[in-house]
């Protein structure tokens, strides 16, 4: 909404200066994005008259101008068309910026022509697109020579930008931010100007009427008119062209400026149809399909049935509150003229807007709600600049309909201020700021009867009571008050999951891997590549295709990534994520996914070479570790979860894995990925990963802050190495969890040292080495234990996997 | 006087014995290697040595003179040993000098960065575990909620009707859902929140005030440009009970800005604004001051926009089953990246979720730097 100073003084008597403005509009919540003065942008111009223009020597096309400035002479080189001897126009001074083409002058030689200065078009000064020709004043300006262009024209008059919440649709008119600032303290209203008396003039000639059902009458309740016959259409006065320029508007013609300066100055649209063109009754009512008018913007539309029409006899003109037709707009031509000025209801109009997908100052009004009692008002206005600035006879008002209802009153205790805010007003300044914003007031101390004018639909309850007295008060004066707090220190907050979540995280980045956050949302061949891509889970209005459906894991968004920093030379990354996955669009089915990549030889000691060694390719046992160590980090022993070899379809069938708690719970996945998907997302082949799902951990169990007593055997412990030869397919854990099981008391420790394959322990299969410490309590273990112990490690290891040792 | 008997035969014994301890010394000081000082330990020291030579004589003496001759040997044996230590320890210490001399590592050859080193934090899990620790301090507790929102808990229950303008420039994300044309109309379609205000719903549903929550997380706009992301983050504050306040939010705001961004003293602006899930609604600017592209929250005169709160709308206490005459309360929402932004000066919005490594080790923190309040979040 944008309003220029001298528009505001029409409404409010003020002398504030720009700043007091505004600071005033901040507080009271009609916010100032910008305040500009065109005059200080083309201050320096002043009106000069050209006493001679001659040939320019050396080119056809330029004339060589003295300019008489009112002060002295300059010589100026032009090349405009209209430039001539006696022409009034606008110059600028070497030195003098010129806004329209960015520049500064300074002296120039033209074509061996010395030149001083500039005649400026309208377009060099940013006043319109004109630039057939230097600005051309009448000659009735020879008298102003040497004044400033703006003063002349009367433009040094500072234009307010402001923002207007969707609460406020009486702030998108002059009067309505005068009328906030009067209570503010700024000034005073003036009297409105009020247009014609309804019922003065013939009897209108145009039938109107509303035809809707009972239940959506409320989609146009009022439909009020005026019609004024012998205008004489043609520009409309140069005030008003002026502010409407100001704001941005482009002026028309007089009966289409005058519906936009009242729109912009009373916030009451109105519609001026050539009535010349309307046949039979016009009605407001629902479409039907099938029907379509051409709008005012040239475009057509169809309708339907949930959507307010404006029709006559010949069939639809236009949508209710949102746009006019063409053939029935005004013209210039227009000589008998019909000011439409109706109420239509925020939703309907909402809907209708939504439906045409038409945008337009009016739909923007009356989604927002208009004023329910200014349908006459507006009529009457229209009639009185019609009659002013185009001559005419106007005639009676005709009114279909009634205003609808919007008569509130609230219960109003003046303390509640004080309850919500902190702040105590005092309750006679309660009253004066309500008065002054046109609410009514009556009744006593905390039972107060507040009326809310018409204009605010946005006010149903005591809170927004508050609200008006507060903004007008200043939310500034409210004091800070501290809150109250547990004596003593602050308590724990998080969750168990919480701080898993951020447990996970630094485990991770301790790791070497660095921290990403990638899109929700991902392409839908690659969700469902990962399991994913239902339709519940697409966006029904995604921004691109690449963000398209929600995505069932993290790795597509990591491997995304790492693909992008491998495009920019950077290979070798290991990126992590935490963050939600969706398999549904239900609560329980969004879960907390803890994810990894490693690509290239991002291995946990650093990637690429070295001196003192480089880099291998990264491989399953490097996020084995990764996955591993954010189990530990949550609380699970990661060395007692139990390792499946099935992973989803997007790893690598045999050099992948599972974390499983039971036979269904698999918590989380670890691997080389399957060629198939570093292929899908243009990665070489061999990249690894894990992903770990946090809801399917089990809940951290609670416990005291103290540990279980450490156990510091006295005695050294024993080792042992053994090496058996088993099938190739036998896994190591299976050895592991045997050899570990021959003595739980004495064993405290196995680990495996070699895995070998080769000719010396025969095709198919392998040699694994374990050594396996001992921990004797008590005295020492004779020879004998040992060997007996040993003994047993062979037989556990023989009996589950069938290896045997090798000799 | 004539001298005591013997005493010339032991003077002539000392004399060859000082003669012998001082060529015995003699030789050890020209032994120039290990093998040199065995050689002469056995020559000097051996059973067959010079010495042991030397008390084998003892046996001759008379018996009066004995003692005597037999201690002075065992003197000059002991000297002799000791020295021979000596030596050897200096020998040995010039051997290891020698072989040290040669043994030299390059200590300008780099070592390569640990683990710890390398990872980072992304500064969005950074500044949520700033907040964390801000506002667990004043009693806070940290609520999330799904990213996939009803409409009713994303806008219904906030006050924000289907026909509300702003649930039309909130340019929402919709789930296209199994059976889009008929959810469409009943309005249960699902959204990405565009707000974390869902989580203060469900959280009010579930239990009784007092509450106070903050709820960070993911948000959803349809919006791309330089400044927005379709996805973002907002953490949202909700406090309620029976007579917390404006002036109660105004303070928690300032203590937050201060803390946060790590100064004694913020400037801010309240300004009067509208959202329908708040009445009175305000929006907030902060002081700030501009020093080449670097934003100094706290100095200066500039002011810039930062966040909106207000209180509670009567309407939305009742839709979650709450009596707007018995309680009351505030809410406030920021935004997550912007507030990063601010504080740790980066430019550019969309490199967040760029995966840039460039970008992310910049930017990024140490696993090791846990934000506290003891220490200083950000030091």
């Amino acid at each position: 909404m944008k309003f220029t100073l001298d528009w505001l003084k029409d409404h409010l008597d003020t002398n504030a200066s720009i700043e007091e403005i505004r600071a005033t509009l901040d507080q009271v919540g009609l916010e100032v994005e910008g305040i500009e003065n065109p005059a200080e942008q083309l201050a320096d111009f002043v009106i000069a008259k050209v006493d001679h223009a001659e040939p320019h020597p050396n080119a056809d096309k330029l004339r060589v101008c003295t300019v008489n400035d009112g002060t002295t002479t300059h010589q100026v080189v032009c090349g405009a068309p209209n430039a001539r001897t006696g022409l009034i126009g606008v110059f600028a001074k070497p030195g003098v910026y010129v806004p329209g083409i960015d520049m500064t002058l300074s002296k120039a030689k033209i074509r061996d022509v010395e030149s001083f200065g500039m005649l400026c078009s309208e377009r060099e000064l940013e006043l319109s697109d004109e630039h057939d020709g230097i600005i051309d004043l009448p000659e009735d300006m020879a008298s102003r020579i040497g004044e400033r262009f703006v003063d002349v024209m009367e433009m040094n008059d500072p234009v307010f930008d402001i923002a207007i919440t969707p609460n406020r649709p009486d702030a998108l008119g002059v009067r309505g931010v005068a009328r906030d600032l009067a209570a503010a303290g700024l000034g005073t209203m003036k009297p409105a100007i009020e247009g014609m008396t309804s019922d003065d003039g013939f009897d209108c000639p145009v039938e109107i009427d509303l035809r809707f059902a009972a239940d959506m009458a409320h989609a146009c309740p009022v439909f009020a008119g005026r019609y004024i016959r012998g205008v004489r259409n043609g520009p409309s006065p140069e005030w008003m062209q002026r502010r409407l320029r100001a704001i941005g508007l482009r002026p028309i013609n007089a009966l289409v400026d005058i519906t936009n300066y009242v729109s912009y100055d009373r916030a009451r649209p109105l519609h001026a149809y050539d009535a010349d063109t309307l046949n039979g009754t016009i009605h407001a009512r629902l479409g039907k399909e099938g029907e379509s008018f051409v709008a005012l913007n040239g475009e057509t539309y169809e309708v339907d049935d949930e959507i307010t029409v404006i029709a006559d006899d010949n069939g639809v003109l236009g949508v209710g509150g949102v746009m006019g037709g063409e053939s029935t707009g005004s013209s210039v031509d227009t000589v008998n003229v019909f000011y439409e000025s109706a109420y239509f209801d925020p939703v309907r109009t909402a809907i209708s807007g939504r439906r045409t997908e038409i945008n337009s100052d009016a739909r923007y009004r009356f989604e927002r709600g208009i004023d329910p009692q200014s349908e006459i008002e507006g009529a009457n206005l229209a009639a009185h600049y019609v009659k002013d600035i185009c001559g005419g006879e106007v005639s009676a008002i005709a009114i279909a309909g009634a205003e609808p209802d919007h008569a509130l009153t609230i219960a109003f205790d003046p303390a509640l201020v004080a309850k919500l805010t902190g702040l105590d007003v005092k309750a006679s300044e309660c009253t004066r700021i309500l008065k002054a914003l046109g609410f009514t007031v009556s009744g006593k101390g905390k039972a107060l009867k507040v009326r809310v004018p018409s204009w605010r639909p946005d006010v149903h309850g005591p809170a927004d009571l508050v609200e008006e007295v507060i903004r007008i008060v200043g939310i500034d004066t409210v004091p800070s008050v501290a809150m109250t707090r547990d004596i003593g220190v602050a308590r724990p907050v998080m969750t168990p999951r919480q701080l898993r979540v951020r447990r996970a995280r630094r485990t991770l980045a301790a790791r070497g891997m660095v921290e990403a956050v990638t899109w929700s949302f991902i392409t839908k061949p690659l969700a469902t590549h990962f399991g994913g891509g239902a339709d519940a889970l697409e966006l029904a209005n995604p921004i691109s295709s690449e963000l398209s459906t929600m995505r069932p894991s993290l790795l597509p968004g990591l491997l995304d990534a790492a693909r992008r920093n491998r495009d920019r030379g950077f290979g070798d990354v290991a990126l992590f994520e935490v963050g939600q996955v969706y398999a549904g669009d239900g609560a329980e089915e969004q879960f907390t996914s803890v994810a990894g990549v490693r690509v290239g030889t991002a291995e946990l000691g650093g990637a690429g070479r070295d001196w003192n060694g480089a880099a291998g390719t990264v491989d399953t046992f490097d996020v084995k570790a990764d996955a591993a160590a954010v189990l530990s980090a949550l609380g699970l022993d990661a060395g007692k979860v139990q390792i499946s070899r099935s992973a989803p379809a997007w790893f690598h069938p045999g050099r992948s894995g599972t974390f499983q708690l039971g036979p269904k719970n698999q918590i989380c996945h670890f691997g080389e990925l399957h060629p198939l998907t570093c292929e899908a997302l243009d990665l070489s082949p061999g990249a690894v990963a894990f992903e770990l799902t946090l809801e399917k951990l089990p809940q951290p169990k609670a416990k005291t802050p103290s540990k279980p007593a450490v156990d510091l055997a006295e005695l050294q412990p024993v080792r042992r190495d053994f090496a058996f030869v088993v099938d190739a397919n036998v896994a190591a854990g299976d050895i592991i969890r045997a050899a570990s099981g021959a003595d739980k008391k004495l064993i405290t420790d196995v680990v495996v040292f070699d895995v070998f394959e080769g000719e010396s322990v025969g095709a198919g299969n392998k040699s694994v080495a374990i050594e396996v410490t001992l921990q004797p309590r008590g005295r020492s273990m004779t020879d004998d234990e040992i060997d007996a112990v040993s003994q047993k490690v062979a037989a556990q290891v023989k009996k589950s996997t069938g290896g045997a040792l090798r000799s | 006087m004539q001298a005591p008997k013997g005493s010339a035969h032991m003077s002539t014994s000392d004399t060859d014995l000082a003669t012998l301890e001082h060529d015995l010394l003699s030789e050890l000081d020209g032994a120039g290697d290990l093998a040199a000082l065995e050689n002469f330990r056995v020559s000097a020291l051996g059973k067959k040595g010079r010495v042991s030579d030397l008390m084998k004589t003892l046996g001759k003496l008379p018996a009066d003179e004995r003692r005597a001759f037999g201690q002075s040997v065992n003197g000059l044996k002991q000297r002799v040993s000791e020295a021979l230590d000596a030596r050897k320890a200096a020998l040995g210490r010039a051997a290891m000098d020698a072989r040290l001399a040669t043994e030299i590592a390059d200590v300008t050859l780099p070592v390569r960065p640990g683990p710890e080193a390398l990872g980072r934090i992304h500064p969005i899990s950074q500044v949520w575990d700033e907040l964390t620790e801000i506002f667990a301090d004043m009693g806070f507790s940290v609520a999330e909620g799904p990213d996939i929102e009803s409409e009713e808990r994303n806008f219904d229950k906030l006050n924000i009707p289907s026909s509300h303008p702003a649930r039309q420039e909130m340019d929402t994300f919709y789930l296209r859902g199994s059976e889009p044309s008929v959810a469409r109309e009943e309005g249960t379609r699902k959204v990405l929140r565009t707000h974390t205000s869902p989580v203060q719903v469900r959280t009010m549903e579930a239990q009784d005030p007092p509450i106070r929550i903050i709820a960070p997380g993911r948000v959803y706009r349809s919006d791309s440009d330089q400044t927005h992301t379709p996805m973002f983050h907002q953490v949202e504050g909700l406090v309620i009970d029976e007579s917390t306040h404006m002036g109660h939010l105004k303070w928690c705001l300032e203590e937050f800005c201060k803390a946060f961004f790590e100064v004694d003293s913020v400037k801010m602006k309240f300004r009067a604004s509208h959202f329908p899930f708040t009445e009175p609604s305000m929006e907030v600017d902060i002081g700030y001051a501009k020093v080449g592209d670097e934003v100094r929250i706290g100095e200066g005169d500039l002011w810039m926009e930062i966040l909106g709160c207000g209180m509670v709308h009567p309407q939305v206490l009742r839709n979650v089953g709450y009596d707007p005459d018995k309680v009351q309360g505030w809410a406030f929402g920021v935004g997550i990246d912007r507030i990063a932004m601010l504080k740790y000066g980066m430019p550019d919005l969309r490199a967040f979720f760029s995966g840039d490594m460039r970008w992310l080790r910049h930017y990024g923190f140490l696993p090791t730097e846990v934000p506290s309040l003891a220490g200083g979040l950000s030091s």
